[in-house]
């Protein structure tokens, strides 16, 4: 069964009179891995956001595996969805923030298994199992009864990717995972990611981290002012950029060619 | 690391000194004096010791009539009375704090608007005022009734005075009180929680009262205790308020005895001495609730007194063998 298909469609919003999305409409594939590229302030974030109905949408919706989220269609209106129905919908949708808001009172395994034992009322014992094997697989297994400030800023996102993986989410999104991180510690967040979009779990990846865009996403996707510029394979957008503004950002970004 | 382990073993070549410099290198390390410390620490000593003996020797203390009374049965009854009164005031002022504070903190204006009000007016009003009207309350309403407002139907009713006793009055009087500055205190405490923690648990599907209680509180806590305690302490005295009311707490308690026996002082100070041992047990109650919740808060938990008092005499124990 193939799972985790995201469509965007016509997605607005606005912050007061600020109108930060301009109409955006994405469809992305069952186990793809789209990387959203952009200047801050382009809405990319806030995109990310409208997915898990953490921000509510002004016209246009967001449907994963067919479902609308957050809202009813129902007689031409979009309503609402209760607290609960939301809350269901979102245990299906890992989101992965730039702070790793890891609760700091909890343990790394703790944090892990809270969601395991009360958004899907899972026996505390089998919700320990499964956090410990989450923390196997991004590599924290004997920093399990640590806490968050006792960690690396490294680690702690690692430990908030295998929360976000605990409830097995159709799709993962990720808020600039490694903005927050000292310059030596991305690589070992980025290669958790990797291993992850090889597993079949959609993944959308806000990110300014270029190298990573190119060697993991199956598209990019560059946003400006609201609304989507430009998207096409990795080869695409950094071999041959249709539009000036994506060369204009991709140009900020360009190494220098010589090398000590 | 590994470059340091490797060169450990060689003999490194020393680092060009500038000439002529002593080799500092070989000095013993003395750390700075603090003269003005040491002068203060005596003169706060002295003043101590001035204190502890002129209450050891000044007969007028009357410290034997203080022990004879500091655990007679009127004096232990009106303690009972007394904790018995923190107790209750404190938990349901608590109680009611923490749902005006979530009203404060919703999103509909009415709920916001009466939760202001509400601490509005019983933070602007005394005390003493305030537990006299309730026990009058019987002047102003003579009963009072439960039923469906604006129509007759009645489940029951009561004549006021019967139902407002010393007892409920204080109650009433304290847990308003007690509930109006509570409210911000925890209000404070969830505000000062990052915005981050509740999305983090929104997106994860916790639900909302779970939030709550389970991330949101035990970490506003570390917020809330320390002005939530000084609340308590203040409580357990600002109990002795209710004398007013002819209430046999432990201050009406010893102020009726001393009108008997006109031992004013001494009986002042049994309740006095009462009042700290009860805040001196806070105290203690205060740091270990404390170092609970800040679990997380700190790399590694500093050491209880307990434990440093421990480690101390392991010590120093081996340093006499």
């Amino acid at each position: 069964m193939t799972r985790g298909l995201v469509e965007i469609v016509d997605v607005r919003k606005s912050f007061g009179t600020h109108e930060v999305l301009k109409g955006v409409s994405l469809t992305v594939q069952p186990g793809e891995v789209v990387v959203v590229l952009g200047p801050s302030g382009s809405g990319k974030s806030t995109l990310l956001r409208t997915i898990n109905h953490l921000e509510r949408v002004d016209g246009g919706y967001v449907a994963v595996d067919g479902e609308v989220v957050g809202y009813r269609p129902s007689r031409g209106k979009l309503h609402e969805l209760r607290e609960h129905e939301v809350l269901k919908q979102r245990s299906e949708i890992g989101f992965v923030f730039q702070a790793f808001n890891l609760f700091p009172h909890l343990t790394a395994l703790e944090n892990i298994a809270e969601a395991l034992v009360y958004a899907q009322r899972r026996p505390k014992i089998e919700a320990r199992k499964r956090a410990l094997e989450l923390l196997g697989r991004v590599g924290l297994v004997e920093r399990s009864q640590a806490y968050p400030r006792q960690l690396s800023g490294g680690q702690q996102q690692r430990v908030a990717i295998a929360r976000a993986l605990a409830l097995d989410p159709k799709v993962v999104l990720f808020d600039e995972p490694t903005s927050a991180l000292d310059p030596e510690l991305v690589s070992e967040v980025l290669d958790v990611i990797r291993d992850l979009a090889s597993s079949g779990t959609t993944l959308i990846v806000v990110t300014h981290e270029l190298g990573f865009a190119r060697d993991v996403a199956d598209r990019v996707v560059f946003m400006d002012d609201g609304v989507i510029v430009e998207e096409g394979t990795p080869a695409q957008i950094f071999g041959a950029p249709r539009e000036d503004r994506t060369r204009a950002f991709l140009s900020r970004f360009i190494e220098p060619t010589f090398q000590i | 690391m590994s470059a340091a382990s490797s060169t450990a073993g060689a003999v490194v070549p020393a680092w060009p000194r500038a000439a002529g410099r002593p080799d500092y290198a070989s000095y013993a390390v003395v750390p700075a004096r603090h003269p003005w410390r040491w002068a203060g620490t005596a003169v706060v000593a002295l003043v101590t010791a001035a204190i502890i003996w002129s209450l050891a020797t000044n007969p007028r203390w009357e410290w034997g009539v203080v022990a004879q009374w500091f655990t007679a049965q009127s004096v232990l009854t009106g303690l009972a009375e007394t904790l018995k009164l923190t107790v209750v005031a404190g938990t349901l002022g608590f109680l009611l704090g923490f749902v005006l504070a979530l009203m404060r903190l919703s999103s509909s204006p009415l709920l916001v608007g009466v939760a202001w009000t509400f601490s509005w007016i019983f933070r602007s009003t005394p005390l003493l005022v305030q537990l006299l009207l309730w026990y009058n309350l019987g002047y102003l309403y003579e009963k009072i009734s439960l039923g469906i407002p604006f129509t007759d139907v009645r489940f029951f009713e009561a004549p006021t005075t019967t139902l407002i006793s010393q007892f409920a009055a204080a109650v009433l009087g304290l847990t308003l009180n007690q509930a109006a500055y509570s409210a911000e205190i925890i209000r404070g405490g969830i505000l000062s929680v990052d915005h981050g923690q509740l999305e983090a648990a929104a997106a994860l599907g916790i639900p909302a009262w779970r939030r709550s209680t389970r991330i949101v509180l035990p970490q506003a806590m570390r917020a809330i205790l320390p002005t939530a305690f000084n609340e308590i302490i203040g409580l357990v005295k600002g109990t002795s308020i209710v004398y007013v009311l002819a209430y046999s707490e432990l201050f009406y308690t010893v102020q009726v005895i001393y009108n008997r026996t006109q031992q004013v002082l001494p009986l002042l100070l049994v309740a006095t001495v009462w009042y700290v041992v009860i805040t001196s047990v806070l105290s203690v109650a205060q740091y270990y609730i404390e170092r609970h919740f800040s679990k997380g808060a700190v790399r590694t938990l500093p050491p209880t007194p307990l434990q440093r008092a421990r480690a101390f005499f392991s010590v120093h124990a081996k340093g006499i063998r």
